[in-house]
C-alpha cells in the first residue's frame, strides 16, 4: 500500500512579501465589493480586473520572461492565488489561461503558439476556456466524440462540447477532439487544438444554472476548419497531456476556498451580534481546524510541484476533502444564523443563497467525488 | 524525514515489531506490566528524546519526537511512552534532572512548603499511574513572569483506579511529602492539556495509518460473492475516505509539532486544530475499519480492536473535538471574520 506524502513546506520570503503587496492591492481594489460578488470567487468574470492583475505581473508568474511571464516560484504563485480567492476577487476571466492553458502550451505548444498566445494571457488580455466534456461524457473523457478530420484545408471539426465554462466570453478554446478510433484503446486517437472562438461554424449557447447564472455553455462545431498549426502536441497523443492538465486543476487552493468569503462574513456577523453560542463556537472552530489543515495540505502539494515531484494522488486527496468542507459551509451558515436567505437582500444573505444553490457543483467540477475516490483507491492498491 | 527521524522510525518499528507481540498486548490488558518492552524502549533512549544533551537526553526537537509519538499509535504500544516523553520534557524545560523509569504527568495544584513544593490535593485521572515510578505535577506559576511550576514526585500512591477503553489505567494519585525537585518552565498554563492533546493527536495519526493498512490488506484477502471485497466500489470508496482522513491528521500533527518547535507558547492554534481533526477522524476511521473487517474484526481474537479501542479512547482524552473547536471558534469570532484569514496564513 502506498502512503500519501505531504512533506511540510515553508513559503519563501518572496512569497510572504508578495502576500502583503497583494493584500494592500485588494483592500483598495475590492473596497465595497459586495459579498455576493465575493462568493463567486473564481467564477466571477471581470475583464478590467484581469487586465489590472496582468499589469501587476500576477498572471503567468512562473512562466519564462520571453513569453510575458515573470519566472517566479510556484509558491509565490500559490500565495497570489490564495490571497485572491480568500478575498473573493473576480479572477475567472484569466483563470483558465493562467492555471491550465498557459502551462499546457509551455509543455506541448509550438514556439509559434507560445509567442502568439502566452504574452496576451499574461497581460490579462486573452481569455481561455477548456473544451473537454461533451454530452454523455461527464468525467469519462475517453468517450469524447467530437470529430476532427484532416483535410487539405486543415482539420474539419463537427460535434458538440458541453459544460464549457466561460466559452461565451473567452477568446480561445483548448479543445479535445477525436482524431481517430483505435480498437481497444479508448485513450488513443484524441488530439488537442487551439480554437479561436470567432472561427466560422462555431455556435455558443450559454446554459443557465439553477442559481440563474450562466457560466457554462454548449458549443456546437459545424464544419469548423482549424489549421494544423493550431494543433497542440502530438496527433492522437492528447491523453497524457489532458491528465497532466487535470493535475493542475485539482491541486490548487480553489478546491477548498470557494466558500471562504462566506465563512469570513459568517464569522464576522456572529462576532458583530455578540451573542455567539457555544454551538456557534464549536461549529466555527471545527471549520477553522479543517480549513487550516487543508491549507497545510494544499501548500504541501504546491511545494512538491515546485520541487518537480508529481503529487497527483495527493492533489486528489485535497480536492476530495476540500469539496466536503466547501459543501458544508452554506448549510452551516443556514443552521447557525437560523434564518432563510432571501434573494435581493445583498450582503451575506445573498452570498449564502448563491452558495446554497452552487454547492452541488463543488463535488462535480474538476472530477466527481466518485472519480477522485476511485483514483485514491487505486493509489491504495485496491484497483 | 531528516536523518534522526529516519533513525528513530527504523529503530521504533524494528523494536515494536520484534518485541510487541499480540501476547504482550493481551497480557498488558490483563494488568501485567510489560517490563521487557519497557527496558528495550529505555535502552534505546526513547523516553529522553526531548531531553537536552546536558541532562543525558537526545536533545531532539518536537518534529523528531513526533516519530515516536506516532509509533505509540502505529504499534498500539501498551506503555506510558508518550507520558514519559512529555513528563521528561516538562522537567527538562524547568531545569530539573530527569530520573530513569516510566513517569506520568497531570495538572495539579501545588503549594510551596518548607521542604519544597507539595500537592494541595490528589491528582485526578493520571494515566498509567500504577506503573510509574514518578509523577510530574504541572501547576500555573503564581509568579508575575507566567509559566508553570513543574514538580517531580517519587513513589506515587494510587487511589481509585479505572481502566480506559484501551484497557490502560487512569488513577487518582496522592503523594506523601514534598517534591524531590521542582522548577519553573516558560510554558503555557494549560501545558498538561495542550501537549497531552498533541501527543494523543500524534498517536491517533499513527493508529489511523495502521487501521488503514490493516483494512486495505484484509479487503484484498477476504473473498465474498466470488471476488475480494476490495473489488467492490463501495468498499473502495470507504477506504479512500479513511485514507483522506488519515492523511489529514498526519498533516495537522506535523504542522502542530513544527509550531511547538517555533514557539511552544504560540502553538495553541495548531495543536487545537490537530486535536479537532484527530478526534473527529478517530471516530470515522475506527468505524470504517470495522465495517471493512466485518464480524471477524469485532472479535477479541482478531486484534483490530487493539487499535480501534485506542482510537475511541484517545479521541476524547485531553479534550475532544468539541473542546478544542470551541477554543478555535471563540477566538475566530472574537477576532472578527476579516482577520481570520491572516490567522490561518500565519502558519
Amino acid at each position: 500500500m502506498q502512503t500519501f506524502r505531504f512533506d511540510p513546506c515553508d513559503l519563501p520570503d518572496s512569497a510572504l512579501a508578495l502576500r502583503d503587496e497583494i493584500r494592500a492591492f485588494l483592500a483598495t481594489e475590492l473596497d465595497g465589493f459586495p459579498a455576493r460578488k465575493r462568493a463567486e470567487t473564481w467564477m466571477g468574470w471581470d475583464a478590467e480586473f484581469s487586465r489590472k492583475i496582468g499589469q501587476k505581473g500576477w498572471i503567468g508568474m512562473t512562466w519564462p520572461k520571453q513569453y510575458g511571464g515573470h519566472e517566479r516560484s510556484a509558491l509565490d504563485r500559490y500565495v497570489m492565488l490564495e490571497e485572491m480567492l480568500s478575498a473573493g476577487a473576480p479572477v475567472a476571466a484569466h483563470w483558465i489561461g493562467d492555471r491550465q492553458s498557459g502551462p499546457l502550451l509551455l509543455n506541448y505548444g509550438t514556439e509559434e503558439q507560445r509567442q502568439k498566445y502566452l504574452p496576451k494571457i499574461a497581460s490579462g488580455e486573452s481569455f481561455f476556456c477548456i473544451g473537454m466534456s461533451e454530452p454523455d461524457s461527464g468525467s469519462d473523457l475517453a468517450s469524447v466524440r467530437t470529430k476532427a478530420e484532416l483535410t487539405d484545408e486543415g482539420w474539419r471539426v463537427n460535434g458538440t462540447k458541453l459544460w464549457t465554462s466561460g466559452a461565451h466570453r473567452a477568446h480561445v478554446m483548448i479543445a479535445l477532439f477525436r482524431t481517430a478510433t483505435e480498437e481497444g484503446n479508448r485513450h488513443g486517437g484524441l488530439t488537442q487544438f487551439l480554437v479561436d472562438l470567432d472561427t466560422p461554424g462555431i455556435t455558443i449557447r450559454p446554459i443557465k444554472d439553477l442559481s440563474g447564472n450562466a457560466h457554462f455553455n454548449e458549443v456546437i462545431f459545424e464544419d469548423v476548419l482549424v489549421p494544423d498549426s493550431q494543433r497542440v502536441g502530438e496527433t492522437h497523443g492528447a491523453w497524457k497531456q489532458v491528465t497532466a492538465e487535470l493535475a493542475y486543476e485539482r491541486s490548487g487552493p480553489e478546491r477548498y476556498l470557494s466558500c471562504y468569503p462566506l465563512m469570513a462574513e459568517l464569522v464576522q456577523e456572529l462576532g458583530d451580534k455578540g451573542t455567539a453560542s457555544e454551538r456557534d463556537e464549536i461549529e466555527i472552530g471545527r471549520v477553522v481546524a479543517e480549513l487550516s489543515t487543508l491549507r497545510q495540505m494544499s501548500v504541501s502539494v504546491a511545494g512538491m510541484l515546485e520541487a518537480g515531484q508529481n503529487p497527483a494522488l495527493e492533489a486528489s486527496v485535497v480536492k476530495d476533502l476540500g469539496a466536503v468542507l466547501e459543501q458544508r459551509m452554506p448549510g452551516l451558515a443556514t443552521d447557525l444564523l437560523e434564518r432563510p436567505f432571501h434573494l435581493g437582500t445583498g450582503g451575506l444573505d445573498e452570498a449564502a443563497a448563491y452558495l446554497v444553490q452552487n454547492a452541488p457543483s463543488f463535488s462535480l467540477r474538476g472530477g466527481t467525488r466518485e472519480i477522485l475516490r476511485g483514483i485514491i483507491a487505486r493509489g491504495l492498491g485496491l484497483r | 524525514m531528516n536523518e534522526l527521524q529516519t533513525m528513530l522510525a527504523d529503530t521504533a518499528n524494528r523494536l515494536f515489531t520484534d518485541k510487541l507481540t499480540k501476547q504482550v498486548r493481551i497480557a498488558a490488558e490483563e494488568g501485567e506490566w510489560p517490563q521487557d518492552l519497557w527496558n528495550a524502549v529505555e535502552e534505546n533512549g526513547f523516553p529522553r528524546v526531548l531531553v537536552s544533551e546536558a541532562r543525558g537526553g537526545a536533545g531532539a526537537q518536537w518534529p523528531d519526537a513526533l516519530v515516536l509519538l506516532k509509533a505509540c499509535g502505529t504499534h498500539a504500544v501498551p506503555l506510558p511512552l508518550a507520558e514519559t516523553i512529555l513528563a521528561n520534557w516538562f522537567l527538562d524545560q524547568a531545569g530539573v534532572d530527569v530520573p530513569d523509569g516510566p513517569i506520568t504527568f497531570a495538572s495539579a495544584q501545588l503549594t510551596s512548603g518548607p521542604d519544597g513544593m507539595a500537592l494541595a490535593g490528589p491528582m485526578q485521572d493520571v494515566p498509567f499511574a500504577a506503573n510509574c515510578t514518578h509523577v510530574v505535577a504541572l501547576s500555573p506559576s503564581d509568579g508575575t513572569d507566567g509559566g508553570i511550576q513543574v514538580a517531580l514526585f517519587a513513589s506515587p500512591q494510587v487511589g481509585q483506579a479505572n481502566s480506559t477503553i484501551a484497557r490502560e489505567s487512569v488513577a487518582q494519585v496522592s503523594v506523601s511529602g514534598a517534591a524531590i525537585a521542582s522548577g519553573l518552565a516558560s510554558l503555557p498554563l494549560n501545558s498538561a492539556m495542550l501537549f497531552g492533546a498533541l501527543a494523543r493527536s500524534a498517536a491517533i495519526a499513527g493508529a489511523l495509518q495502521s487501521v488503514l493498512l490493516q483494512a486495505v490488506q484484509y479487503a484484498g484477502e477476504r473473498v465474498q460473492f466470488g471476488r475480494p471485497i476490495s473489488k467492490f466500489q463501495a468498499v473502495q470508496h470507504q477506504l479512500a475516505e479513511l485514507a483522506t482522513h488519515a492523511a489529514s491528521v498526519g498533516v495537522a500533527v506535523d504542522a502542530a509539532a513544527r509550531a511547538v518547535l517555533a514557539d511552544p507558547n504560540a502553538a495553541e492554534f495548531d495543536i487545537a486544530a490537530a486535536k479537532v481533526r484527530a478526534s473527529d477522524a478517530a471516530q470515522i476511521g475506527a468505524s470504517i475499519a470495522h465495517q471493512t473487517h466485518g464480524a471477524i474484526g469485532f472479535t477479541y481474537e482478531h486484534g483490530l480492536h487493539f487499535w480501534t479501542r485506542r482510537l475511541w479512547s484517545w479521541g476524547p482524552e485531553y479534550g475532544g473535538a468539541a473542546h478544542w473547536a470551541q477554543l478555535l471558534g471563540k477566538n475566530a469570532i472574537e477576532g472578527g471574520g476579516h482577520s481570520l484569514w491572516a490567522t490561518v496564513t500565519a502558519r
